[in-house]
């Protein structure tokens, strides 16, 4: 395998509801990729994007060919990704594994979603369509309500008494808008207290509206190239040095490990493997914060906290910037934003530019040299995780 | 090969309050919801068995914000239930009001009825779901 650089980044704000159609959404993050690259359009070999719910937001199927034509990236192959919320992260993952092969030279990555256009009763509808539709959608199965279930689970399996799961849970969400405030393309720049969390609207018990991420509208693309081109094109090039994906069947059928998430750990194995690295090694962590309890089971499972303890790691700072590792420098979902075709993207795009120390100096995590993505599909159905290094 | 029980099946026999699954020829471990192969050793020799319905609850919520077109349904529990089979399965829980469901009721025993989701434009066509109420 060749070794495989991030060499351009590019993102849209991520917001609520916006006119711009998901191809043209794209087409702004991707010629920042491609200029921040110093490539041409003419020079993409390739596009794999996901974008997983176009048709039900505008009407839009196979924006992979229109973005090509777009850009003026004609005529080049282009694959669309569906893996729910992990879709991009998918797609970015194939596209390395094709340039490390030696197929291509340099591939477009990335999403484009319109999840905030939708609004809230039709995306609910839609997000749902990622569990089981005929064993579990018609007990009225949500998107919170699958991370509500799993908080019960997780407070009842490590003995914590729900109150205090609550406090930790708020917790993660007042340090992921903390951060989201300093985030001049996050979605939701919002001061936000522990009170303001537990005293929020109830969506799914225990689950209330500050534990939940936005619907949003949003891309992001990422140019990959060889070593031997990225060499040429940045004296700054970020190596994927890890990847992993893993799949899982509809929620009731992971009944051995939940709360814990089996395609988690084994996709994060992969590339922990992959990369000659430990948990203990990762500087900064994108992780999938759809909900405050899904965080905890992330930093669990992708080894960083000890099980039943990462809520205690987030009330003491270990989870921040200047902690055990930074998780979600960006605002995470939470406060970013969640344009779910584009998310994967979007946290590549985050750790590129904090491991190039561009980000705002009230989140920059200093001196990062490795950071990790973490991107989740549905119940669990398919996550990917990303491990980035500084190449100097 | 021919799929041993396909939703339809297992849909008109739940509308019967009959539970099916599938129990393993060579592992006799009982699968539900039925798929192509066992879920503990991968056989695809199943047989077609009649589940007692009786279980125990192992998490639950109450949604207060429903999917466009269920509106009216808001708010409702849903459970994860551990069958004595082995398999746990997902339903609703009803007999007591949603907003008084708290953590007390893990670990409750449940029996199962059913209810019919008629389906909406999305769906291919209506579904028989799980209904469990308390045991005691």
């Amino acid at each position: 395998m060749r070794k495989v650089a991030v060499v351009g980044v590019g993102q849209t704000k991520f917001s609520s509801a916006q006119e711009k159609t998901g191809v043209e959404l794209f087409a702004e993050a991707a010629m920042d990729a491609i200029n921040e690259s110093n490539l041409k359009p003419g020079d993409v070999q390739a596009l794999f994007v996901g974008n997983v719910l176009g048709d039900f937001s505008e009407g839009q199927g196979m924006v992979q060919a229109f973005i090509t034509d777009n850009i003026g990236a004609f005529n080049i192959p282009a694959n669309k990704y569906d893996g729910a919320c992990a879709s991009a992260s998918m797609a970015l993952r194939d596209a390395f594994m094709l340039v490390a092969s030696g197929y291509y030279d340099i591939v477009l990555a990335g999403g484009t979603e319109r999840a905030a256009t939708m609004g809230t009763p039709l995306a609910t509808r839609t997000f749902a369509m990622f569990s089981d539709s005929r064993y579990e959608y018609p007990c009225g199965i949500t998107f919170p309500a699958v991370f509500a279930l799993l908080a019960h689970l997780y407070a009842r399996k490590y003995g914590i008494p729900l109150e205090r799961l609550k406090e930790q849970m708020a917790a993660v969400s007042v340090q992921s808008y903390r951060h989201g405030r300093f985030n001049p393309k996050a979605h939701l720049h919002k001061e936000v207290t522990i009170d303001d969390v537990l005293s929020s609207f109830m969506v799914s018990t225990p689950i209330q509206l500050h534990d939940c991420c936005p619907f949003s509208d949003g891309a992001a693309a990422v140019i990959l190239a060889s070593e031997e081109r990225a060499n040429r094109l940045t004296d700054r090039p970020v190596y994927i040095v890890g990847a992993g994906q893993a799949s899982s069947g509809p929620l009731s059928s992971q009944q051995d490990y939940l709360p814990r998430f089996r395609a988690r750990e084994v996709s994060a194995k992969q590339a922990y493997d992959m990369a000659g690295l430990a948990p203990s090694d990762i500087d900064i962590c994108e992780l999938h914060d759809c909900f405050s309890i899904a965080s905890l089971i992330a930093a669990e499972g992708l080894g960083f906290f000890d099980f039943g303890t990462s809520g205690q790691a987030w009330q003491k700072g270990q989870a921040d910037i200047g902690g055990r590792l930074a998780v979600n420098p960006s605002g995470g979902l939470k406060s970013k934003g969640h344009p779910i075709g584009a998310t994967g993207g979007g946290q590549v795009y985050e750790i590129v530019r904090q491991l190039r120390g561009e980000v705002e100096p009230e989140r920059q995590v200093d001196g990062a040299r490795i950071g990790m993505t973490d991107t989740l599909g549905g119940d669990g159905g398919t996550i990917c995780n990303i491990i980035l290094k500084r190449g100097w | 090969m021919d799929y041993k029980l396909t939703f339809k099946e297992y849909s008109q026999a739940l509308k019967e309050n009959r539970l099916l699954g599938l129990k393993c020829r060579q592992c006799t471990t009982i699968t539900v919801p039925p798929r192509m192969v066992c879920r503990k050793c991968s056989s695809p020799e199943l047989d077609i068995v009649g589940l007692s319905g009786q279980g125990t609850i192992e998490t639950f919520t109450t949604a207060f914000v429903a999917a466009e077109g269920r509106e009216d349904e808001a708010p409702y529990t849903i459970v994860m239930v551990a069958l004595d089979e082995g398999p746990w399965l997902m339903g609703n829980l009803i007999g007591i009001e949603p907003e008084k469901v708290g953590m007390e009721i893990m670990g409750r025993r449940v029996k199962l009825g059913h209810q019919v989701f008629t389906g909406d434009k999305y769906s291919a066509g209506e579904a028989a779901r799980p209904i469990f109420s308390l045991e005691d």
